[in-house]
């Protein structure tokens, strides 16, 4: 007669590699996961009611706080959401485009950095992590150039940005681009060829490509399951049709083929950099749209015209018409959304966000159950969740 | 015990008191606690460029092992019980620093779910302001904690069973 009794352990919300305050339930028999329930709302900020009474305008410093690995990501997001409300999608100028699409995919680099650097870290391998976060200072001293903060940037506006790019800042990306890929055969030295590296991920956290459409799964970790889907090829936005890039796809479906898809993706992002700079030319950064674009600070001291129209925005707002749009954008961690409501007001009547994060979580019980309790670290490395936007 | 039931203030158990503030101040243990956003730029201070342990900081990833917790990101009231737990689990003496808006005072967000400031559950040594704080105002929140550690008197009594420690504000 055989006797089993599982055991449940606490996993968070104080545990050093849930990624954050991420709280396990995990039924153990011996050290076979049998049940992993994720519990979260330990940082439920209420980020979607607070936009509620703000205007437009107002949100987009929240949005900087939602994946706040990849901040200009959700900023674009959102700014692409209220200007397809507002309407004024066309008229956004081709410089604020191109920008846009840079910051964009240096955010990504950004991303992943912090990707590669903890999920090394969390397996063991500490070296990955002194090094992408040298790199890393690179991206946020670029952040700090155009915006003055060094993650929270807050630089995109509704029609375009908010200032102009600063004097050489092209040849910072373009020195950085040269200099990455190096980096990346860097970490792809230490781990690709390292068995501890190896033995910890291959195999690990698996997910069919059917199972992961079927909960929802988006970006890298859906690619890693062999489903071709990228919404900046798919369902392109800010101009995202005209680069040429290719999508990676690996049909491992597990945290090695996810691995080596974001790896993938990181030269590709270079890639898309280098075209984004042969493409800048010099131009507007905001549309013309006075009544909805917040004017520059030059034309509201020096012109009337501007001066009312700032007025008129900020303690007003500019009110769309009623009605309710989606806007979804690839973030470094899969699909983030934004859905408004307008009811002719100037605050968002409604704003629900889809965050990747949150629905790549609800792969995790899938992928753990029935394997080790060590692999439930590897897993939550693997779906790259942060917890500023599962919770919001 | 009280404060009058000190070893007193002589050239011996002042210097004594140095040497225990010194050791204390150099080797500072934060955990390894990050909540949110500023948690990232606490790595990033702990990283190559910035290198906290030039400072004897060293993340430890026990309470019971560390004798400083850095309060990096937004306290919600469901997370609120959980940071007094671990800060009970410290030994002492223990300290504590609010990173960011957000454990200072809230931040911006100033809504149902959101402490506004750790400092309604936890005794605040140092506040750090930013959003998130810069790594150098994180450092500079850490020497302004060893200098306030360097003002303490009667540690080495303290240490030893007689009387407690007294701060200086």
């Amino acid at each position: 007669m055989s006797f089993t009794e599982t055991m449940t352990v606490n996993m968070g919300p104080q545990h050093p590699s849930t990624h954050g305050v991420l709280q396990l339930i995990l039924e153990l028999d011996g050290e076979i996961v049998t049940k992993a329930i994720p519990h979260i709302g330990f940082l439920h900020r209420g980020t979607e009611k607070l936009s509620e009474h703000r205007t437009y305008h107002q949100v987009i410093p929240l949005t900087d706080r939602l994946d706040y690995l990849a901040p200009m990501h959700n900023n674009l997001g959102y700014v692409l959401a209220v200007e397809k409300l507002f309407g004024i999608t066309d008229q956004i100028p081709e410089r604020a485009k191109v920008v846009r699409v840079m910051l964009a995919e240096l955010t990504r680099l950004k991303s992943h950095l912090v990707w590669i650097a903890c999920h090394a870290l969390d397996i063991g391998a500490m070296t990955v992590f002194i090094y992408a976060f040298r790199e890393r200072e690179h991206i946020m001293n670029m952040y700090e150039k155009i915006s003055g903060a060094r993650m929270t940037s807050n630089y995109f506006r509704v029609g375009g940005l908010s200032a102009d790019l600063p004097d050489g800042f092209e040849k910072d990306v373009r020195d950085f681009i040269d200099m990455m890929p190096g980096h990346i055969d860097t970490y792809e030295g230490l781990l690709t060829g390292n068995k501890i590296w190896q033995k910890r991920i291959m195999g690990v956290g698996n997910i069919t490509g059917e199972a992961a459409i079927d909960i929802g799964l988006t970006g890298p970790s859906l690619r890693g399951s062999g489903v071709d889907w990228d919404l900046r090829r798919d369902n392109p936005y800010s101009g995202y049709e005209d680069y040429d890039f290719k999508v990676h796809v690996d049909d491992g479906c597990d945290t090695w083929a996810r691995y080596k898809v974001r790896l993938l993706e990181m030269r590709e992002a270079c890639k898309i950099i280098r075209q984004c700079l042969d493409k800048l030319k010099p131009g507007p950064i905001l549309a013309d749209c006075p009544k909805i674009c917040l004017p520059p600070k030059k034309n509201v001291v020096n012109t009337i015209e501007g001066l009312i129209h700032h007025f008129k925005i900020i303690t007003e707002g500019p009110k769309p018409e009623v009605g309710e749009i989606y806007q979804g954008v690839e973030n470094p961690k899969g699909e983030v959304g934004f859905y408004l409501v307008s009811d002719g007001s100037p605050c968002p009547y409604r704003m629900k966000i889809r965050p990747a994060s949150f629905v790549n979580l609800q792969a995790l019980p899938q992928m753990v159950e029935g394997r080790l309790i060590a692999d439930v670290v590897a897993v939550i490395g693997t779906l790259d969740i942060v917890l500023g936007e599962i919770d919001r | 015990m009280g404060v009058d039931k000190t070893l007193g203030n002589n050239v011996v158990t002042t210097s004594l008191d140095k040497l225990v503030n010194w050791s204390r101040s150099r080797s500072l243990w934060p955990l390894t606690f990050g909540l949110a956003c500023c948690a990232i730029e606490m790595m990033a201070t702990g990283a190559a460029r910035f290198d906290l342990d030039r400072f004897g900081v060293i993340f430890r990833a026990s309470p019971r092992q560390s004798d400083c917790i850095v309060i990096a990101g937004t306290v919600t009231k469901k997370m609120l019980p959980v940071i007094k737990t671990v800060y009970e689990q410290m030994p002492e003496p223990k300290y504590v620093i609010a990173m960011g808006a957000c454990a200072c005072s809230g931040g911006v967000f100033d809504t149902y779910s959101v402490v506004q400031g750790v400092d309604e559950a936890l005794p605040v040594d140092v506040y750090i302001p930013g959003c998130p704080p810069r790594p150098e105002g994180l450092l500079y929140g850490i020497l302004k904690l060893q200098e306030k550690i360097m003002k303490e008197r009667n540690s080495f009594g303290a240490a030893i069973g007689v009387g407690e420690r007294i701060c200086q504000a």
